[in-house]
């Protein structure tokens, strides 16, 4: 080219896409995971007493909790049973670890049509690197 | 001169403090379909020739395709 300063995004528009960052054009659906999730979804650390936890997601209108670490990358979730289990637990004991999850990036007629096929009422948005972006709840898709 | 490889938080440090120009080399096909929003679209095959004309010399140039598969 001969340009003195020449960049290569080597990751190219998949990656960019994949985190949820804007893209554009005729075969990029027009709402996305990303778009949908509920980015207020409570959240938790491995450590924190179960019990706190319930208080704290119940008085937000919640059932669920994503355990998180630092990073807010997603290490397991605590669903309705979890969260009326003994409150003497520890969140580590009582989550499902590793939920299935997707990216911001999949339209939301496919991610319907996934969560019908697997029976799933909700699932989590993450980056490719795990990092929570929010909870699509299936009932608001229908 | 080789292109320096850069990942997805420089590019967006270029973009909004060095107003770099972004430019996707796949066909025109590729790019009406799905492309970074702010890119032009400038393909590989015409890119000695289009860029002395339509960028800025003086901005960085960010290039990219699809990924690096």
């Amino acid at each position: 080219m001969g340009f003195p300063r020449v960049n290569d995004y080597v990751a190219g528009k998949k990656d960019w896409g994949s985190y949820g960052l804007p893209h554009e054009g005729t075969k990029v659906p027009e709402l996305l995971a990303g778009d949908v999730a509920h980015k207020d979804v409570p959240t938790c650390a491995l450590a924190d007493r179960l019990a706190d936890v319930q208080k704290r997601v119940r008085a937000a209108g919640w059932d669920t909790c994503i355990v998180v670490n630092e990073q807010r990358v997603v290490l397991g979730r605590l669903g309705r049973k979890a969260l009326d289990s003994d409150a003497d637990a520890s969140v580590e004991e009582a989550m499902t670890p590793g939920p299935s999850t997707v990216r911001p990036s999949i339209g939301v007629e496919d991610l319907l049509e996934r969560m019908r096929a697997r029976n799933l009422t909700s699932i989590l948005v993450t980056t490719p690197d795990g990092r929570l972006v929010g909870l699509v709840l299936r009932a608001e898709l229908e | 001169m080789t292109p320096r490889s850069i990942d997805r938080d420089e590019v967006r440090r270029l973009l909004a403090e060095e107003q770099a120009q972004l430019v996707e080399v796949l066909p025109a096909r590729e790019f009406s379909e799905e492309h970074i929003v702010g890119a032009i679209n400038i393909p590989l095959k015409e890119i000695d020739e289009r860029a002395p004309r339509e960028l800025d010399r003086e901005r960085p140039v960010i290039v990219y395709c699809n990924d690096y598969q």
